[in-house]
């Protein structure tokens, strides 16, 4: 086969998906009988069933750990990568065709972690991502050490003694670098987090949602008691999440009270919103490759 | 009849003296000439100061480096001139303003042309005009016409301004009096060649490989010596319609790329050893989701940080082993920026077809070299070959990204077509993309998936052309090198000729696929085999042995920054088969 160039196809009017069944993965999920990972995949096919899109239209990018097994759980492009490098593989994927509508997934290990420079700068270029991360405060693959997010004085295997480092924020963390949706959700409170998920998908920027997604096996500190005893949504005690300061002192408060929801929205143009290259024509994957003529004339002109 | 043109002029000085400027003037005006060049800049990692010597060496046929002799030395300061003076042999010219340097003492022959910087330019307060007088006064001794230099000047300067362009043409057409009334010019003026060239430097010819292959998505991190080529994409990218991205580091650069072509661009990066030791998790990742991407690697002195502005070819065994796991890629080491230039649509072709990996070595002397080149040798539309790609699918409803096919070629689909969704996943999988990883482990699709992606690279690797044997068939030494080494081998064995010695040459281009039986067959005659190469260590020469069981007699290597120049290699068979040296390892002639 020796096809010089990619034709532009027609696009068909999206048919809406018949259920969120149409989501469901080749496989059932790996994970522990319990996991709060399955309250955000049930949510995530709900999200993207509600909003009207379709299997093929959906890039789900993930990079290691129990959470990012998903994207062979949900019927859509998938690409499950490098431990920490879902962000870089998913910003590609949006830059390369930004008709997908693209969603990035794992745990707190693989975000705050090893990916925690990527979660930054992917928040600064507010690339149209929608990254969930399902934390649950521990690294479960690797069965239990702590991970950037675990409670200070947290024993694990890695912390036989306690933990001796301050958590990572999550939120105020997305919110400095300059994402501009930023939420977070509860794995038991699947309806309140389809309706996060779907605010995300359709703002158009970099939207963190961070999930509380309970590890039952390896992290009895922080299990489905404990956050249901804490967790408060923001609609309910009245936030507007326009406002930067109310948002960043919601997202500090880490005690009793555990608030979920919307804290923050802005508008601001995404990268591929504002990248030059990307304003006419379809995506990228879709356009001829090579040089024209014209082009190559100029570029030999140049070079005399 | 005259001897063909083959002349050096050198320009020394520090850093921010700006070299570059008349460097880029008098690569102009010999191109335009249709005169033959290849430059080489000796440089260190710093912006002010340090030592810097261009050396740019024309020629009436194509120059195959930047040579070991200097006819011309500008010398910009005293430095220059304490370290060069010494090297210069009868005929030649050193430059210097007599208002500030010392001229030392010259070898017979040498004719010191002194300059009175401060008399010839007046009152000015720009503090590079010295180096506008100075082509002034080099045009004037190899005797071509000022309105030549005049044009470029305007040209060049054109934008700063008519006030700009009239001091420089002024002081320049003072130097270009002051040298004709002053110096004795070289006995032959300089001559004309056919048709005008075009210049660029060997990252540009990897820049322009990659839009010539389509790629549609370009992303680095900064690191000498491969920024050259961002700096190509992002000043010409955004007009041909690519990507350009400088990402927060090699990691993220390579882990996009790889992203990027997943969905379905032609997608490349390009870094130097260090960024490409943090891109080499992804390399593997590009392997097992079996996406067709290219990782250039542009060497530099080593080890860690090693010597940022100095060449070697110590990437070899970086780049076979680049990340964990036993898994197929492309490594192509091209021979110069020409070959660079072309070999980024063939690696395209290779990778897209192969659905895998490819790795390019340039270093330092290819890459940050200026060289002229033939604009009719310039192939902008090579041939575009995809692949297995299935450009507009019809749902069937089973599809299998890893189908296990006869050939090991599994047909792509990009992303974004109903019916055709699947998971592309770094950990082992089975032909549909299932993980074969976690919860059912299956030895039985493990092998098959390992022995699907070998045969697939095994069926495209066939039509990757075999080295061939340069040279007379009998010689007394056979030389074999790789990548950047071709011109001067080529150049070495032309002067060995006048010794009495006849070696012929082996140049290395694919590193894999390695032509075990082609390679073979050319050494088979072979009465003595000198592998050279930029290292310390011999990577090349014992990956020769690994792979064909052919030990080098030899060795020529050169690990101190430096590239090869001609006499290097010479000296070092003549001694070879004088003394039956096994390793010989030239010496610079001076600290640059």
């Amino acid at each position: 086969m020796s096809q010089a160039t990619l034709e532009a196809k027609t696009v068909e009017l999206p048919r809406k998906a018949a259920s969120a069944k149409d989501f469901k993965g080749r496989v059932e999920p790996d994970w522990c009988p319990g996991c709060g990972d399955f309250g955000v995949l049930n949510a995530l096919q709900r999200a993207v069933f509600e909003l009207g899109l379709q299997p093929h239209q959906l890039m789900v990018v993930s990079g290691i750990g129990c959470s990012s097994n998903l994207p062979g759980y949900i019927n859509a492009n998938g690409m499950h990568t490098l431990h920490g490098r879902s962000l870089p593989f998913a910003t590609g994927a949006k830059l390369a065709n930004h008709e997908l509508t693209v969603i990035a997934t794992g745990g707190d290990g693989d975000g705050y972690g090893i990916g925690c420079g990527h979660f930054m700068h992917s928040a600064r270029r507010n690339i149209d991502i929608t990254y969930i991360v399902m934390d649950n405060q521990i690294y479960g693959l690797t069965t239990g050490q702590i991970s950037p997010t675990s409670r200070l004085d947290m024993k694990t295997k890695s912390t036989p003694m306690g933990n001796l480092e301050s958590p990572l924020n999550p939120l105020t963390s997305a919110i400095m670098a300059g994402a501009t949706y930023v939420a977070r959700g509860f794995s038991g409170d699947p309806k309140h987090l389809t309706e996060l998920m779907k605010g995300a998908v359709k703002h158009k920027g970099f939207a963190l949602i961070d999930v509380f997604s309970p590890c039952v096996t390896f992290n009895n500190d922080n299990d489905y008691p404990f956050f249901k005893a804490r967790v408060k949504r923001l609609e309910d005690v009245g936030h507007d999440p326009s406002d930067w300061k109310s948002a960043c002192e919601r997202a500090m408060e880490w005690g009793d009270t555990l608030y979920t929801g919307l804290f923050f929205k802005t508008e601001r143009p995404s990268l591929d919103g504002s990248e030059p290259v990307l304003q006419k024509g379809p995506g990228l994957a879709r356009r001829p490759l090579g040089l024209t003529a014209e082009q190559a004339k100029s570029l030999k002109a140049r070079m005399m | 009849m005259s001897r063909p043109l083959d002349l050096t002029i050198a320009i020394g000085g520090a850093a921010g003296q700006g070299i570059a400027t008349p460097g880029n003037v008098l690569a102009r005006i010999f191109a335009r000439r249709g005169l033959h060049l290849y430059s080489y800049n000796a440089h260190q990692s710093i912006i002010r100061g340090g030592h810097i010597l261009l050396m740019l060496r024309v020629g009436q046929t194509e120059v195959l480096s930047h040579g070991d002799r200097i006819d011309m030395l500008l010398c910009l300061n005293q430095d220059t001139m304490d370290r060069h003076l010494g090297l210069l042999g009868d005929g030649a010219r050193a430059l210097y303003n007599s208002d500030d340097i010392q001229p030392g003492e010259p070898a017979a022959g040498v004719h010191l042309c002194a300059m009175p910087v401060k008399q010839l330019t007046g009152d000015s307060k720009n503090k590079v005009i010295q180096n506008t007088l100075s082509l002034g006064v080099m045009m004037g001794l190899i005797r071509v016409d000022f309105d030549v230099l005049g044009k470029v000047l305007e040209q060049s300067l054109g934008k700063k301004g008519p006030e700009v362009v009239q001091e420089n043409l002024s002081v320049a057409r003072a130097g270009y009096d002051h040298a004709v009334s002053n110096f004795e010019p070289f006995p032959e003026p300089l001559p004309s060649g056919g048709k005008p060239l075009a210049v660029w430097a060997g990252n540009d010819a990897i820049a322009i490989g990659g839009a010539a292959a389509g790629v549609k998505f370009y992303a680095a991190y900064p690191m000498s010596p491969a920024s050259g080529v961002l700096h190509w994409m992002a000043q010409n990218g955004r007009g041909l319609g690519i990507m350009v991205r400088q990402v927060e580091d090699e990691i993220g650069v390579a882990n996009m790329t790889i992203g990027a072509a997943h969905t379905g661009v032609r997608a490349m990066c390009a870094t130097s050893g260090g960024g490409f030791a943090l891109m080499t998790e992804a390399v593997g990742a590009a392997a097992m989701m079996e996406v067709p991407c290219v990782f250039i690697n542009v060497m530099r002195a080593g080890p860690s940080t090693g010597v940022p502005t100095k060449t070697e070819q110590g990437d070899l065994r970086q780049a076979l082993g680049a990340s964990q796991g036993d898994f197929e890629r492309f490594i192509v080491a091209p021979l110069n920026a020409l070959d660079a230039f072309n070999t980024m649509p063939e690696l395209f072709n290779l990778v897209d077809r192969a659905q895998c990996p490819g790795i390019l070595l340039s270093d330092l002397l290819i890459s940050e070299g200026t060289f002229s080149v033939d604009p009719d040798r310039l192939n902008m539309h090579l041939e575009i070959d995809r692949g297995a790609l299935i450009q507009d699918p019809s749902p069937n409803g089973d599809y299998h990204r890893y189908a296990d096919t006869e050939s090991g070629i599994s047909p792509r689909v990009l992303p974004g077509h109903e019916g055709f969704v699947y998971t592309a996943a770094t950990d082992e999988h089975d032909e549909s993309g299932v993980l074969i990883s976690d919860e059912f482990t299956n030895p039985f699709k493990r092998r098959q998936m390992v022995e699907k992606r070998a045969r697939k690279f095994e069926t495209v690797a066939q039509d990757v052309p075999a080295p061939k044997l340069e040279g007379a068939k009998k010689a007394e030494v056979t030389l074999v090198g790789f990548g950047s080494t071709y011109g001067v081998i080529k150049e070495a064995i032309a002067r060995l000729a006048e010794h009495d010695v006849t070696a012929n040459h082996l140049a290395i281009k694919w590193i894999v696929p390695f032509h075990v039986d082609a390679i073979t067959a050319a050494l088979a005659k072979a009465k003595k085999i000198v592998v050279v190469e930029n290292n310390y260590t011999g990577q090349f020469a014992e990956y020769l042995r690994s792979q064909t069981g052919i030990a080098a007699h030899s060795h020529i290597r050169k690990y101190d920054g430096e590239p090869l120049t001609p006499r290097h290699i010479v000296h070092g068979v003549l001694d070879i088969l004088s003394q039956e040296t096994t390793v010989y390892v030239p010496t610079q002639e001076i600290s640059v």
